[in-house]
């Protein structure tokens, strides 16, 4: 049999996957570095019975998101990151409301207008909800356009299962650069969407998608609920990648583009005899607390690279608890590390911190 | 118990003959319509709310269309709309009516989707939602009530709020070089290609509340064209937030408000 491989940028490799992921409506707003999104969605979908739809904005997309997951449908959005602050009232509505959705952030520098290159500065506000009140998204990492593509049959899926909004957390570089993507046959699993706002016949009661609770107690309740929603997804769905920790003294640990820069850096490393391994969170949340902390009582030094000011080390920090040291390395502003300086500045850790 | 009729002229049709067990010579002529949920209102005494949720619901029952019905409820002080509306309904969050609505429309083209928005909601945080949807000629109903104040915050000024309105965040009065004047929502909407069937009507009077019916009807119905957007405004009231009677509000709906909001069909099929 032919396998069907082909040659895509990440962004479009993402839309054509949404469409085989049975995506029936995708709402966006241009804009750099995921344009390509929209735009090949807009080329491909209508001829499909797909909605696409341009909209005036992104709070206006992800609220159109809102009304088409209501009603039972698949629903996604892309945007970058200024977009994405945009979206975060519609993301906090949904969470709230139990809405599963697909939204996809290719990340570009910041803060504000910023740049239109890679960043990551965008984690904190995915992994800790984003926008106001008490929840979490469900949020992947591709580290390449292959996972770019996986992701979106995995994000739409565990957004149907969970019943809550999922975030593929790209970046500029993921997004646009080309690689080989094979698009593996998928089916789409029943979910129960019997709560959908589809007109209600007379044998039931209505439906009503709300995230208001007005009495405290009722609030609470809620609150209790989405909690063990969480806590059920956080002992069933963490996902990483492990590589060459078996006999590692030092610990690399790197998401997205980060992560495939310190594959060449642990290639380099190694190469000069530095035990060093990679572990690679593919679920940013929920995060791969305990196998940092088992790595913890391996390892020596764990150390983030991040195109951010230290932001996932706060996270690794915490799961590791105080057992090794945990260092931070990163770039700015749009700015990518070359391997060899992220080895450079680990042979400066060892050599500080662990000479004797 | 006598029930006091407000001085608004009373017809046959509008009279209410109360329900008694024990004596069948009684006609029921009045019901309420089995698509409005049977509790209590949360809305204040007097209020517009009750029975513009009441009119939409008569107009869903008679058209026989509970069951393909989609309604939007938006925040202000109908919030909880799709607690009292017996159709199936998402909450929008401040001023997203319009987008939720795109959404649940163009998924489901052959349902009747409607939203319900007050004036903070359509003509303040939400007015590019608003404008952007009947642009496109979104092919659904926005049921806009404007009582010139933000209802559920206690009393703010509103974009459609009168010049020289007192309100809790203009005390010394609206004023136009400072704030701008009251926006004309359906007159603004009638410019737009998009929209189909624009009208502003009232429901402080027996003649209004039956014309508001008749304008639901036709908005309901256009639905079925694919024309565009329909826009049925309406002047509501605020007696808590007015600082009046139900009987002064609804007279200063009749010398004032309707001076700035003037009544009747703004854009009818056919027209532009």
């Amino acid at each position: 049999m032919i396998q069907d491989i082909r040659l895509m940028k990440g962004n479009e490799a993402l839309a054509e996957a949404a469409i085989l992921a049975g995506c029936d409506a995708y709402f966006g707003y241009p804009i750099t570095p995921q344009s390509e999104v929209l735009e090949y969605l807009a080329r491909e979908m209508p001829g499909r019975g797909r909605i696409v739809l341009q909209a005036e904005s992104e709070v206006s997309s992800i609220n159109m998101v809102h009304g088409a997951a209501g009603a039972g449908f698949r629903a996604m959005t892309s945007s970058s990151s200024p977009g994405i602050s945009l979206m975060q009232e519609g993301i906090s509505y949904m969470a709230g409301a139990e809405l599963p959705c697909l939204i996809v952030n290719v990340n570009r520098a910041g803060p504000g207008l910023g740049t239109i290159q890679p960043g990551q500065g965008d984690y904190f506000q995915s992994v800790k909800g984003g926008g106001h009140g008490d929840y979490k998204l469900i949020v992947l990492a591709p580290a390449s356009v292959q996972e770019m593509a996986d992701f979106v049959f995995l994000g739409f899926d565990l957004a149907d299962t969970y019943r809550n909004p999922v975030l593929i957390l790209s970046d500029g570089a993921i997004g646009q650069m080309m690689e080989k993507v094979q698009f593996k046959p998928y089916e789409k699993p029943d979910f129960d969407k019997s709560w959908a706002t589809v007109g209600k016949p007379p044998t039931r009661k209505r439906n009503s998608i709300s995230s208001l609770h007005i009495l405290p107690e009722k609030m609470e309740q809620h609150n209790l609920k989405l909690l063990a929603k969480f806590n059920e997804i956080e002992s069933k769905e963490v996902r990483y990648e492990e590589m060459q920790t078996d006999d590692a003294y030092y610990l690399f640990v790197a998401y997205g583009l980060c992560a495939r820069i310190c594959h060449k850096a642990m290639d380099i490393a190694r190469a000069k005899g530095i035990k060093i391994g990679l572990l690679r969170p593919i679920t940013l949340w929920p995060f791969p607390e305990q196998k940092l902390f088992e790595l913890a009582g391996k390892v020596k030094h764990m150390l983030t690279v991040e195109l951010n000011t230290g932001q996932m080390v706060q996270d690794v920090k915490l799961a590791v608890n105080g057992k090794v040291p945990v260092s931070y390395y990163g770039r700015l502003g749009g700015m990518v590390p070359t391997p060899e300086e992220i080895v450079q500045h680990l042979e400066t850790i060892i050599n500080y911190h662990h000479a004797n | 118990m006598q029930t006091e009729l407000l001085e608004l002229p009373v017809t046959e049709t509008d009279r209410v003959v109360p329900q008694c067990q024990d004596v069948e010579v009684f006609e029921q002529v009045y019901h309420r319509p089995a698509a409005l949920v049977d509790a209590p209102m949360h809305y204040c005494p007097g209020c517009a709310h009750s029975l513009v949720h009441k009119l939409i619901m008569e107009v869903v029952e008679e058209m026989g269309i509970q069951e393909q019905t989609i309604g939007v409820a938006p925040v202000g002080c109908s919030v909880f709309a799709y607690d009292y509306m017996d159709v199936d309904m998402q909450q929008a969050a401040h001023g997203r009516a319009c987008a939720v609505a795109t959404g649940i429309k163009r998924l489901m083209p052959d349902k009747y989707v409607f939203t319900y928005q007050g004036d903070g909601d359509l003509a303040a945080i939400g007015i590019a939602e608003t404008l952007h949807a009947i642009n496109r000629g979104e092919n659904f109903l926005i049921v806009f009530i404007n009582n010139a104040v933000y209802g559920m915050t206690s009393g703010q000024m509103a974009p459609t709020t009168l010049i020289g309105m007192h309100t809790t965040t203009s005390p010394y009065g609206r004023e136009q070089s400072f704030y701008g004047a009251p926006i004309k929502v359906a007159e603004l909407m009638a410019t737009l290609p998009g929209s189909y069937y624009v009208t502003r009507q009232v429901v402080n009077s027996a003649n209004g509340v039956r014309r508001t019916k008749k304008a639901l009807q036709n908005a309901f119905k256009y639905q079925q064209l694919n024309k565009g957007t329909c826009l049925v405004e309406i002047i509501g009231n605020c007696p808590s937030n007015w600082k009046m009677t139900p009987i002064e509000a609804n007279r200063f709906i009749d010398e004032e408000m309707v001076k700035a909001f003037p009544l009747g069909d703004v854009k009818v099929p056919g027209e532009g």
